[in-house]
């Protein structure tokens, strides 16, 4: 065993490494350069708002995703399949566009406040914390409920008879099948949007209402722009990384595996209970279809008037986006695949931690720390899309690592050993177990990498020069010069296209593993 | 492969005569330099009269620009800087990075401005806009806004120029009464966005009745958009100014270059395309005169902080303003 993981092994580590290089050095760098780290009350402030609006988000969204997760994977209705691709919508969103199109709903004049006044009802305000509690779990659910429905996916049949056999009702199911289930699915579940809502900049700021929102990425922007402090900045980068870290270590503590062994592959899907579940289910469908298409509904109508009247550099930039999306979507599912199997023999600590900090890192002093590094070696602007793609690399690790680690343990328990004892290893063990095996949850993981290197502006921001502007760059281009509406036509075709690239990742991962 | 030998052949013929035209880098905004912006038209006023190869660096917006030629030090391979506002000179002057320009242009700003290291392109007043057909009367002073239920939208001063503009607008009308003002101001404010598209886009989807702009702004959904619903609430204490800046950097290895770039920024061929392009004030009035709508909204009068004062004034105003907003 251990002669035949070598080469594996060593790849794994060594991408740990140069992963954490990357994350850690442009924060090293930033905080050379601004001569020692300092920290004032005022920052403090900012890290327990971030802390605590992550953990809401994240308690919400993983919550909320649990019922709408189980109807999914035990009820069958016409455009079932159309709902779980769908899923896929709201967290490809840009964060300024996600906004408006919550606020098309839930804002002052949007359709809720107009429903409650047309009746005669006092009006909602939704800028505060719940306000920004409500944007995350719009953004972060969705992707809650794919992570947990592939659990219930991953269940495997012979469990599912056994239960039958034994007379299990809806309490025991849960109790032997689910609750084992969610205690190793949801904890990385959490981290993943927790990590994510901590860094969340624009949605905060922009329902926060008010200045006491305020996150650790605002302070850093602050630093670094107004006041050049970059000492300050590496202090509250450096912050926002061990907040990460504590965060990770708890998952890791917290999460058991399911030790439910391998089966046949027969698929099985729990017995659909009658009765009130039975309502309980369509009920949590609908609340979540309206929650999740309304908002997106209102990004395609705004978007649409706009959609003749584009300029023409949306077409060379959309170009780019999509050049850089497949090439980072590539780079991360081999980096990710790689470590999520050096992962799944057992915990390893350096992989655990390379694969989690690039979330919680801030993009704006990373994206300053590689300008940094850069910058003596050649002019940023000739290499904006290489960093970009890097960037985009690093940043959509972690989801894809998450996403994939259950599974690569799973078939190591499951496969390994017949594997072994098979002499299956390399590019064989690769093309005839891994890869089948993986498919569902690979093409899901490339999706949402996909996805993600189209909208992040991550970097690009920094480094491009003229005639390099990726698509979300035009997008704030556009809206930086009044032209809101063709801002908006620009980001429904941003948003299409992330669509299509994440629709056709998973699709194709579906097929390969049916 | 012959086509390809072809077109090495070329490129490398091609290298030389490219590298013989001298290139004169502008750090800009990112507004600036896109096809919806001024720089197209400039860079090809420019390059008719300067046997020179323009070219733009676009970064972010004003701040990040700062933020920009303090990463890259005197390692810059910018020329000129173009688009600091009058509320970060003192903090780029401090960088020693510049170098003074030695001129002393006529200028049509409402205010005295000379600065030995920057020179003026543009300026517009900040405003607050709103929709003519909603908001039936505009308030006609931040205490007469406050006392209204009008609802607002502004943007962070710690992550905006034009918030950190409305900050100093508020402190230099009034002074030690400012955080008065904030306080009373809290109950209309809807919330404060990380940059001014952000509040623009929600006043435009109707989220608030009034945002922070600038007087120009109806002026742009006037021309561009035929729409003369939008207007500026004037108020009686005067108007706070961003005056657009350029310099050139100490390091540059274009010198000539860029003083004959600092000249052409004030003659006619840049200066009359900057009102519909950058929706702001040319810092030399074009002899054609203004677009329609840039003489409607005018304040009787102008407010502006010196550089050093914006400076010192922007800490404990930022503060006050936490304070008062933070209920």
């Amino acid at each position: 065993m251990a002669s035949r993981a070598r080469p594996l092994g060593l790849a794994a580590p060594a991408l740990a490494v140069l992963l954490l290089a990357l994350v850690l050095a442009p924060l090293a760098m930033v905080g050379w350069r601004g001569a020692g780290l300092s920290l004032g009350p005022a920052d403090w402030a900012a890290v327990r708002f971030s802390v605590t609006q992550a953990i809401l988000s994240a308690l919400f969204s993983t919550l909320l995703a649990i019922p709408v997760a189980r109807a999914l994977a035990r009820r069958h209705f016409p455009g079932r399949g159309v709902l779980i691709t769908l899923m896929g919508a709201p967290f490809l969103l840009p964060a300024v566009v996600a906004v408006l199109g919550l606020l098309a709903i839930f804002g002052r004049s949007g359709l809720l406040n107009s429903a409650l006044d047309a009746i005669g009802l006092p009006t909602l305000s939704i800028y505060g914390l719940h306000g920004v509690v409500l944007a995350h779990v719009f953004l972060n659910l969705p992707l809650a409920v794919r992570m947990i429905l592939q659990g219930w996916q991953a269940i495997p049949a012979e469990r599912i008879r056994l239960a039958r056999s034994l007379g299990f009702g809806p309490a025991e199911t849960f109790r032997h099948l689910e609750r084992p289930m969610l205690r190793e699915v949801l904890p990385g579940v959490a981290l993943v949007i927790l990590v994510i809502c901590l860094t969340s900049f624009a949605v905060v700021i922009t329902l926060g209402g008010g200045p006491k929102a305020t996150t650790i990425e605002l302070a850093i922007y602050q630093a670094v722009r107004f006041e050049f402090d970059l000492g300050r900045a590496a202090g509250l980068a450096a912050v926002q990384v061990g907040v990460c870290a504590l965060a990770a270590l708890a998952t890791w503590v917290v999460t058991r595996p399911t030790g439910f062994g391998a089966g046949l592959d027969r698929r099985l899907e729990l017995d659909a209970p009658r009765g009130w579940r039975r309502w309980g289910d369509g009920m949590a469908l609908t609340a979540v279809t309206l929650f999740l298409t309304l908002p997106l509904l209102a990004v395609a109508a705004r978007g649409l008037p706009g959609l003749f009247d584009l300029p023409a550099s949306v077409l060379p930039a959309a170009g780019r986006s999509i050049l850089v999306a497949l090439v980072s979507t590539a780079l991360t599912t081999a980096i990710a695949l790689t470590l999520a199997l050096a992962s799944a023999v057992r915990t390893r600590p350096l992989i655990e931690a390379a694969a989690s900090l690039p979330l919680a890192t801030s993009g704006l002093v990373l994206g300053t720390g590689l300008f940094l590094i850069v910058q003596p070696v050649a002019p940023p602007m000739t290499l904006a899309l290489p960093v970009t793609i890097l960037v985009n690399c690093a940043l959509t690790l972690p989801y894809l690592y998450r996403i994939l680690l259950p599974e690569t343990r799973a078939l190591h328990a499951d496969f390994g050993r017949l594997a072994d004892s098979l002499s299956l290893t390399g590019w064989p063990r690769l093309r005839w177990l891994i890869l089948p095996r993986l498919a569902r949850p690979l093409g899901f993981g490339a999706g949402v990498a996909a996805a993600l290197s189209m909208g992040d502006l991550g970097v690009i921001a920094l480094f491009a020069g003229e005639n390099q502007a990726t698509l979300p760059l035009v997008v704030a281009q556009l809206t930086g010069a009044y032209r809101m509406e063709a801002a908006a036509a620009a980001a429904l075709i941003l948003v299409t296209l992330s669509f299509a690239l994440f629709w056709a990742c998973d699709a194709g991962g579906r097929r390969a593993a049916a | 492969m012959q086509k390809q030998l072809l077109a090495a052949g070329l490129l490398f013929n091609a290298l030389p005569a490219l590298a013989e035209t001298p290139v004169l880098t502008v750090l800009t905004y990112d507004s600036f330099t896109s096809e919806w912006g001024p720089g197209p038209a400039i860079e090809k006023a420019f390059e008719a009269s300067c046997a020179c190869d323009l070219q733009f660096i676009p970064s972010g917006d004003g701040a990040a620009l700062l933020a920009r030629v303090q990463l890259e030090g005197a390692a810059s391979d910018a020329d000129i800087v173009l688009g600091l506002d009058t509320s970060l000179t003192s903090a780029a002057a401090a960088t020693q990075l510049f170098a003074p320009h030695g001129k002393n242009p006529t200028v049509n700003l409402p205010v005295e401005f000379t600065d030995p290291l920057f020179l003026p392109f543009d300026w517009g007043w900040f405003a607050f806009v709103f929709d003519k057909t909603k908001t039936a009367e505009a308030p006609k002073s931040f205490e007469s806004l406050a006392a209204s239920d009008l609802k607002i939208v502004i943007q962070d001063p710690r992550s905006s120029t034009p918030g950190l503009g409305l900050l100093l607008w508020v402190k230099a009308a009034y002074g030690d009464r400012a955080p008065e003002i904030w306080t009373a101001l809290a109950d209309n404010i809807v919330t404060v966005t990380p940059g001014w598209s952000e509040a623009y886009g929600l006043f435009l989807e109707g989220e608030a009745d009034m945002v922070l702009s600038y007087t120009t702004s109806p002026a742009y959904h006037l021309i561009a958009e035929s729409d003369d619903t939008k207007s500026a609430a004037i108020f009686d204490e005067g108007h706070y100014m961003q005056i657009e800046v350029a310099g050139k950097l100490a390091a540059t290895d274009q010198p000539e270059l860029a003083d004959k770039f600092l000249d052409f920024m004030l003659t006619e061929a840049f200066q009359s395309v900057i009102p519909q392009t950058n929706w702001m004030y040319p810092a030399v009035t074009p002899a054609v005169g203004l677009p329609e709508g840039f003489d409607t909204f005018k304040p009787a009068k102008s407010l502006l902080l010196g550089p050093e004062d914006a400076l010192a004034t922007r800490h404990a105003a930022l503060g006050e303003w936490q304070a008062a907003l933070a209920r």
